[in-house]
């Protein structure tokens, strides 16, 4: 891709019919603490060439030849190489849905085939066309809750993933629209449903539950979806490991399911891009944010597809559209439907499955090692692991960092009553020799210590 | 287009036709005729307040969906039922069997704000199609 750039005089013409005298004035808005003032890293005027090789040279330095046991919200998963080969075709090189969209049968054909692998997936009867992220599709899908039920609440797990929490906050300000966090259960990791039926009342719009949940555990969304239904709320179910899905469906109870699609369709590059999804129940769609396509018939009678619904949309509707989202992330849920296709319903279930062996055996083994899991609810590829070691969870991941080892995410900066447990995640990309390295970090083995 | 006499009009081009205490609210042929084939209705449930001017529910044509806006203020009584099934009823018989809600009529004097058939009649005509 080239830097298209402006002469110093296309830049004065552009500032002049704005209004403004300089760059700088343009965006006096943004305050002065939010802005970035260190000059980037990136040495100054050298050949395309050499800023190439520069990045290499930075990739190199960053986790080549690292095993890494981090998760939280982005997993690291085996990509065939097919995804990329495929993507990368001219024909589909759009970050976004086809404004015209019509003459462009082969996206919106991906984009009907995301839809319903999707649907499938989460057992809803229709999902949109993709959603930026994980953690957007979470608001959305509460305004959508909102819209439905016409009420003007939200109740959310404190087990959903942090950032989709602040995320949540950040729309809801002005949204009009509280959010009140339910407490998980110490023991078990799952809501507390007693706290959840204590918190829900006739203005709340949705009960917003994770699960796999953010500390691994599969969450009692079927029980939530009881007791939401019976004050008239609804359940959203929220995933951020769309691997767990194919052992894993969604509760047929939840009213809408979305999540995070990072897992299925991109590396964990340096925080993204991601992909969201939405999917809902069929009485439900002309609430749902958000494009969509459908199956119809072209003037010659033959299958063809085009967007549905768009008089929704906010360049029709105004103020009035469903949602600010007007497209979709196209190339990255392209990435996505490749993958889905490749694996196949057989291989999504024997992927994961491989997860919940290798994250059973990293359990194990560091159990063996003296770790003590803090949550007995059943979890999937990601664990929380308290070391019985007196340096803890920084002591452990410390002494894995000099093994090339990344650990676990430490959870006390989060959750402040988890202060040095580990949220640590096992894919079927990690080799045994990799938890045998780390699961070594916590400790000598149990029974060892009389010896020493 | 004849618009019916005893009815009173909106500039949204919603009608109302008040009998007592209640009153029918729909769209006018006009609205139905610029909006194209109606696909689909939104309606509030029985029991929702509408407020004059306020905005009660939307209507879907294959081209755009519109805010319906209360010709009057009222609380909702009834709303028809067989848009849910039917909504070309809109097109086809927008002052009749395309009624949308009935209310329970607050204040029957802001119906003097709203037109009558002949002056809704021209401004309709006016605004062309």
């Amino acid at each position: 891709m080239r830097y298209l750039p402006k002469s110093p005089g296309e830049r004065r013409e552009m500032l002049d019919a704005l209004g403004v005298d300089s760059i700088d004035e343009l965006f006096a808005s943004i305050p002065e603490a939010l802005r970035c003032r260190r000059p980037p890293a990136v040495p100054d005027g050298i050949s395309e060439y050499e800023i190439i090789d520069w990045f290499r040279a930075r990739a190199e330095e960053g986790a080549k030849g690292y095993a890494s046991f981090l998760g939280a919200g982005a997993y690291r998963h085996f990509r065939p190489v097919v995804i990329d080969a495929l993507a990368s075709r001219g024909e589909f090189l759009t970050a976004y849905t086809p404004y015209q969209a019509e003459i462009s049968q082969g996206i919106l054909t991906t984009i009907f085939e995301f839809q319903t692998m999707i649907a499938q997936l989460t057992g809803m009867e229709a999902a949109n066309a993709s959603m930026y992220d994980g953690s957007t599709a979470v608001p959305e899908a509460g305004m959508m809750a909102a819209r439905i039920t016409r009420r003007s609440r939200l109740l959310a797990a404190r087990s959903l993933h942090p950032e989709y929490r602040q995320v949540l906050d950040t729309y809801n300000r002005r949204q009009h629209l509280p959010v009140e966090t339910v407490r998980y259960d110490r023991d078990s990791g799952q809501i507390d449903l007693a706290d959840l039926e204590s918190k829900l009342s006739d203005e709340v719009a949705a009960v917003i539950v994770q699960s796999p949940n953010f500390f691994g555990v599969i969450d009692k969304t079927r029980e939530a979806a009881e007791l939401a239904h019976r004050r008239g709320a609804l359940l959203i179910v929220i995933f951020a490991e769309a691997a767990a899905l194919g052992v894993l469906r969604p509760t047929a109870e939840a009213d809408i399911v979305a999540g995070e699609l990072q897992s299925f369709a991109h590396p964990t590059s340096y925080g993204g891009p991601c992909v969201g999804v939405l999917a809902t129940k069929r009485k439900y769609i002309r609430r749902m944010p958000g494009r969509l396509v459908g199956e119809t018939v072209d003037a010659a009678g033959n299958r063809a597809f085009c967007l549905t619904l768009a008089t929704r949309e906010q360049h029709i509707r105004r103020a009035g559209a469903t949602s600010n989202i007007c497209t979709n992330q196209a190339l990255v849920a392209l990435m996505a439907t490749i993958y889905m296709t490749v694996f196949g319903k057989q291989g999504l279930r024997e992927l994961a499955e491989q997860n919940l062996a290798k994250a059973r055996y990293l359990a194990e083994a560091v159990r063996a090692r003296g770790g003590s899991l803090v949550f007995s609810g059943p979890f999937f590829n990601e664990f929380v692991v308290r070391p019985a070691s007196a340096d803890g969870a920084r002591g452990v991941n410390e002494a894995a960092l000099g093994d090339n080892v990344i650990g676990g995410l430490e959870l006390g900066r989060l959750y402040p009553e988890l202060d040095g447990a580990l949220l640590v995640c096992a894919t079927e990309v990690n080799r045994r020799e990799e938890m045998d390295a780390y699961a070594a970090c916590f400790g000598p083995p149990a029974g060892e210590d009389s010896i020493a | 287009m004849t618009y019916p006499p005893q009815y009173r009009y909106t500039k949204d081009h919603e009608w109302v036709h008040v009998s007592g205490e209640s009153a029918e609210i729909g769209i006018t042929h006009h609205a139905q005729d610029q909006l194209g084939d109606v696909v689909f209705v939104e309606l509030p449930d029985v029991g929702a307040r509408l407020r004059a001017n306020g905005a009660f529910g939307t209507v879907e044509s294959v081209k755009a969906v519109s805010d319906i806006y209360a010709p009057i203020g009222g609380d909702v009584t009834e709303v028809n039922e067989a848009l849910i099934d039917n909504p070309e009823l809109l097109n086809s018989d927008p002052h009749g069997a395309g009624w949308l809600v009935r209310v329970k009529v607050f204040d029957a004097a802001e119906l003097e704000a709203l037109m009558d058939a002949a002056q809704y009649a021209e401004y309709a005509a006016a605004e062309g199609g």
